[in-house]
Order: structure tokens, then C-alpha cells, then sequence
């Protein structure tokens, strides 16, 4: 996962003493060639590449102008991946926020049963998304899984086999494993709350749940904002997961950007139509996240980074 | 309250729960809404782990007869020596092979970058350059540009092989870790920096010998942070290799599934041995581990 770019700031003028920069540039120049080699260069190959024919087949790359644009702009498969992906992102920020939220908040309180509460909690967050996948793959079956086994009707459906359901297996796997990020975020954001914004609110006469909507919640606008840019723009992103769960399956109805990308490059041998979707989705990804850092005010770049 | 269960814990000093004790009763406690999520939470997360860990141990005959929740009758570990004969040790060696190969040089670049833009950014354009360049490197996601890496991967004739993996996982590890290293050099005081330029030494001097243990709780951290989307990292074998030589283990465990799919308990002993490593290393270290997963974020 990516994303959100705090701002670094760079050394105070105050420390121009430090010996002359130039004795220190050096040091910068092997991870700065490691990245322009794999980071900068395929970013402006990916809008190279979104102007050729190429196959992947071959070494030689054809240009054909616009036509990989023109492609991939009249194909109705693009607004169903778009659709796909706003739906994913959508929904799995509606499931995740608030119960991370509560979750973080419960957290938050210094108790040891919570304490061991969160360290299986977190046990989600380390499992690779093919190894989550698979198991729920496996779990969801409705033959072999948990559902039959147990004799439930509700758990035996043919989960995967169903868009619908398919769609909201997707949302529920992506929020099993990163509720407990989110959580963690939201519980370091709670923990930043004076304890006398709370006491006054005591001696106020107000309740808890009027505590939680008057000092918690707006105390928590830049951890919500960090949590919600980490979402969406992570969103974006799922591959390994949907891929391994559905392969964008069934009839499409999870065949979200990363997918669609994957399939025209790599099962179709169309590489310059895959390009201009990976074009796509690095412009969406910077434009909420842009858009994301804008809500939270841009002067306050720096308590957005303070408030995780 | 907390020292009656803290006896089990034989643990270091570090365990002990911060500040609280004479702290004011929290009015946190009370959260029935919370609390409702947190135990719901609980079975949702539970529940999946245990019925893989259950199911491993069992038959495949065995599996089909009885409930899926119900503890073995008759524990086996047939089926982990079927994953086992399946090859893993290879899958193993090679996860082992890419983590170690990109995350080391990885951090160590980082390091010096960090060192190099939080020491002479003010006074060089080039630095504050680079430094942006790296904050722009955190917004690219990988699956983005994985294409023309599978096109550089081809002409420099690396497909297929594990340095593949190693050199992009390298390259998207450095950002994040620039940014976090970075914001820790930071808090290193200027008056020690001064004092080491005073005694003569070179940068490269103050790096390893003021920089590097001052910084070290962060390096372990951003290390364990990039080894573990390393380990977990799926798209760039799958994209960038082909021979089953080449897997590392989500890849392996993806197409292991794919050919046993109807061996539910060998699947979930596969998905066992490959996360066994990663809660090996959470028992052992999870406090690291847990500000690893929020580097950046939490600082």
C-alpha cells in the first residue's frame, strides 16, 4: 500500500552550517537511481506504452497513436470497471470507517483484555491477500466450505458464483484485513484527545454519546481524513485479492480497473490498451487524493500527519 | 490492575503498559457501542483462523463427515507433509531470497537518502529535488506501472528469474522508508551533529556512528514493515516469472490451490506454512511489528 503524502519538510535553513551539502549528495544517489530506474521510468513508460500496439509477445514496439485511447475510451467495458471500482471503494469505506472508528475508540481505553483483544485483532493484517483469499475462497464454497458443513442455509449460498454477492464478498474480505489498520490509526487518534476536553464535558452534564459526537468525532477529522485517503486511493489498487477470489468473475461484476488492466496486458496481449487504463488509474488515484487533502485544508498538511 | 496478569509475561521492561496507573478512570470505558463492535470484531476475525488451523489437521475424508467447527478427532499432519513434499521448501527459500535481497539494500539506500536530504536539503536544490521525487514515488501504486517494469524486466533478460522480483520490490520500498528514516533523522539533536563535525568526523563517519544508533527503532521498523509486503507480495511474481523454480510463496500457494482445490484441509496447511513465519515473528516481536504496519503514519 502507497499513498497520501505527508509533507516532509526538509532541514531549517538554520543547519545551512552542516558542512557544505555537497560532501552529503552522494548518499542520495543510490536510492535515487534504484527508483528513477523502477519508479520514475515505468511511470513515464506506462504513458508511452498506452500509445503503442506492442503485445507483449515481442520485443519491438509498434506506435499506433491514438488508437489504444480511442480503444479503450469507446469500450463500455471501461464505465462497468470504473463503476466496479467506485462500487468497491464506496462500500468498503462505508463498512470500514465506522466500525474502525468504534473500534479504535474501544481500543483506545488502556485495558488489558483489550490489550490481547488487539493482538488477534491484528493477526488479519499480516496474512498475504492471496493466503486471505484462498481461505475464503475455500470457506465460501458451497459445497466443500463452512456453510455447508455447518448446514446453515444463509452461509451455503453460491457466494462467489453471484455478482451481487460476489461484489459484497469482495468488500467484506478487503475490510476483514484492514479494519485492524484503520483501527490502530483511529486508536492513536483517540489516544491524542486531552483528557480535559472530556472532563469538561463532564462537569457539562453531557453524556457519553453526546461526549463521543462533540469531542471525539471532531477531534478526529484529520486521523478520519488520513484513514479515508489511505481507503480510497488503497482501493484502487486491489488486485491480488479480487483476482485470486474471482478473477474479476462472475460476468464481470468485479472487474474492477487493476483487473480489467491486467486481463487486456496479460491474457489478452493487448498492452497499449492496458496502458491507458493504468494511465487511468494512476489520474483517478491522484485526483482523490488531491481531492481528499483539499477537505482537510491544505494548510493543515502537517496535523493531517500529527493526527495518525 | 494490569500486573495480576502480567506474571504470565515474563517479559522486558518495555512491556509495561505507559503512563496510566494514577490516571483518571477513562470515560472510554464505558462504550457499549464499542464494546459490541469490539467482541462482534472478535468471533469475525476468530473464527475463519481457527476453522483453517481445525481443518488443516484434519483428513480429507474426515473433513467432508463432520462439522467444520468441531476439533479433530483423529489431529494429522498428513497434510502438511503433502504441502511440504509439494516443494514449499524451494517456495520458502525463494520468499526468503527476494525479502532479504530487496529490503536490505533497500533501507540502506534509504538511510543515507534520508540522511543526505534531512543534513543538506536547505542548502542544495538537488536534495529538496530528489525528496520530492520521492514524496511523488508514494502516490504511484505498482500495479500501475507494472507494464513497462515487465518491459524493462524483458531487455534487461531478468524475466523469470528471482532478481525480477527483487530489483522493482527494491525500488517501491524507498519512498516510504525515505519519508519515515527521513522524520526520524530529523529529531536527532543539532547540537550532536555540531559536535561530531567539531571532532573531525566525515558525514559518512556521523551517518554509522550518530545517525544509525540513534535511528535504530525506526530501521527496525521500516524493515519490518518492507519485509512483509515483500513476503506477501503477489503481482510482480506472478507478472514477472513463470517456472515454478521461480515462486515465492503467495504465488505458490495461488497455484497449489488451483491444482488442489478440492483438498480444502492440504490448502489450509499450505496457507498455514506460509503465514507460520510472520506470527512466528508477531509473537516474538509485536510491538515493532505493529508500529511497522503504521510507519509513516503514526511516526
Amino acid at each position: 500500500m502507497t499513498i497520501a503524502p505527508p509533507v516532509v519538510r526538509t532541514a531549517p535553513p538554520g543547519s545551512n552550517n552542516a558542512g557544505g551539502s555537497g560532501s552529503v549528495s552522494w548518499m542520495a544517489w543510490p536510492a535515487l537511481i534504484a527508483f528513477t530506474l523502477f519508479g520514475v521510468v515505468p511511470l513515464l513508460g506506462v504513458l508511452v506504452l498506452s500509445f503503442s500496439s506492442w503485445t507483449g509477445q515481442t520485443t519491438d514496439i509498434p506506435f499506433s497513436g491514438l488508437d489504444s485511447w480511442r480503444t479503450v475510451l469507446a469500450d463500455p467495458d471501461l464505465p462497468h470497471a470504473l463503476w466496479v471500482t467506485f462500487l468497491i471503494m464506496a462500500l468498503s469505506w462505508l463498512v470500514q470507517t465506522p466500525l474502525s472508528i468504534l473500534i479504535g475508540v474501544f481500543l483506545a481505553a488502556r485495558h488489558r483484555y483489550r490489550a490481547v483483544l488487539a493482538v488477534l485483532y491484528f493477526i488479519p493484517l499480516l496474512l498475504s491477500q492471496a493466503a486471505i483469499s484462498i481461505t475464503y475462497k475455500a470457506l465460501l464454497d458451497p459445497n466443500f466450505g463452512l456453510g455447508a458443513g455447518l448446514g446453515f442455509p444463509f452461509l451455503q449460498q453460491d457466494w462467489l458464483g453471484d455478482g451481487t454477492l460476489a461484489l459484497g464478498v469482495v468488500v467484506f474480505v478487503v475490510s476483514w484485513q484492514f479494519i485492524p489498520f484503520h483501527s490502530l490509526i483511529y486508536q492513536g487518534g483517540v489516544r491524542q484527545i486531552p483528557a480535559s476536553m472530556y472532563e469538561a464535558a463532564q462537569i457539562d452534564g453531557a453524556g457519553r454519546i453526546r461526549q463521543f459526537f462533540s469531542i471525539t468525532l471532531p477531534q478526529l477529522k484529520y486521523t478520519i481524513i488520513t484513514s479515508s485517503t489511505l481507503m480510497v486511493v488503497g482501493s484502487l489498487t486491489f488486485f491480488d485479492l479480487i483476482w485470486v477470489l474471482t478473477a474479476g468473475g462472475p460476468g464481470g461484476a468485479t472487474q474492477a480497473l487493476a483487473v480489467d488492466m491486467y486481463q487486456r496486458g496479460f491474457k489478452a496481449n493487448l498492452m497499449g490498451p492496458a496502458s491507458a487504463i493504468a494511465v487511468i488509474l494512476v489520474l483517478v488515484g491522484l485526483l482523490l487524493a488531491l481531492g481528499l487533502r483539499r477537505l482537510g485544508g491544505r494548510d493543515q498538511a502537517d496535523s493531517q500527519l500529527e493526527g495518525a | 490492575m494490569a500486573t495480576m496478569l502480567d506474571s504470565r509475561t515474563p517479559a522486558p521492561v518495555a512491556e509495561k503498559p505507559p503512563v496510566k496507573a494514577r490516571r483518571r478512570i477513562n470515560p472510554l470505558q464505558w462504550n457499549v457501542a464499542g464494546g459490541l463492535a469490539g467482541w462482534l470484531w472478535l468471533a469475525i476475525v476468530v473464527v475463519p483462523i481457527y476453522w483453517i488451523a481445525v481443518t488443516s489437521l484434519k483428513l480429507q475424508d474426515d473433513y467432508y463427515d463432520a462439522n467444520p467447527l468441531a476439533l479433530p478427532t483423529d489431529p494429522t499432519l498428513e497434510n502438511y507433509r503433502f504441502v511440504l513434499e509439494s516443494d514449499f521448501a524451494r517456495y520458502f527459500t525463494n520468499s526468503v531470497i527476494v525479502t532479504v535481497g530487496s529490503v536490505g539494500p533497500a533501507v540502506l539506500v534509504s538511510f543515507m537518502a534520508a540522511y543526505a536530504i534531512i543534513r543538506g536539503g536547505a542548502g542544495s536544490r538537488f536534495l529538496r529535488t530528489v525528496n520530492g521525487l520521492f514524496l511523488m514515488g508514494l502516490a504511484i501504486p505498482l500495479q500501475a506501472v507494472i507494464i513497462p517494469i515487465y518491459l524493462i524486466i524483458i531487455r534487461i533478460q531478468m524475466y523469470d528469474t528471482l532478481g525480477a522480483i527483487i530489483l522493482p520490490s527494491l525500488a517501491f520500498a524507498i519512498p516510504l522508508s525515505v519519508l519515515v528514516l527521513g522524520n526520524f533523522i530529523r529529531d536527532v539533536p543539532k547540537e550532536l551533529f555540531e559536535s561530531m563535525r567539531m571532532d573531525g568526523a566525515t558525514e559518512w563517519g556521523t551517518l554509522w556512528r550518530l545517525a544509525f544508533p540513534l535511528t535504530r527503532p525506526a530501521l527496525v521498523t521500516v524493515t519490518i514493515y518492507q519485509g512483509l509486503t515483500v513476503w506477501n507480495g503477489f503481482v510482480l511474481p506472478l507478472i514477472l516469472t513463470q517456472s515454478p523454480e521461480q515462486r515465492t510463496l503467495p504465488l505458490a500457494l495461488w497455484e497449489f490451490q488451483g491444482q488442489y482445490s478440492v483438498n480444502i484441509p492440504a490448502v489450509l496447511a499450505a496457507v498455514v506454512l506460509t503465514t507460520l513465519p510472520i506470527l512466528t515473528l508477531y509473537v516474538i516481536g509485536r510491538r515493532q511489528l505493529l508500529s511497522g504496519l503504521t510507519a509513516g503514519f503514526g511516526k
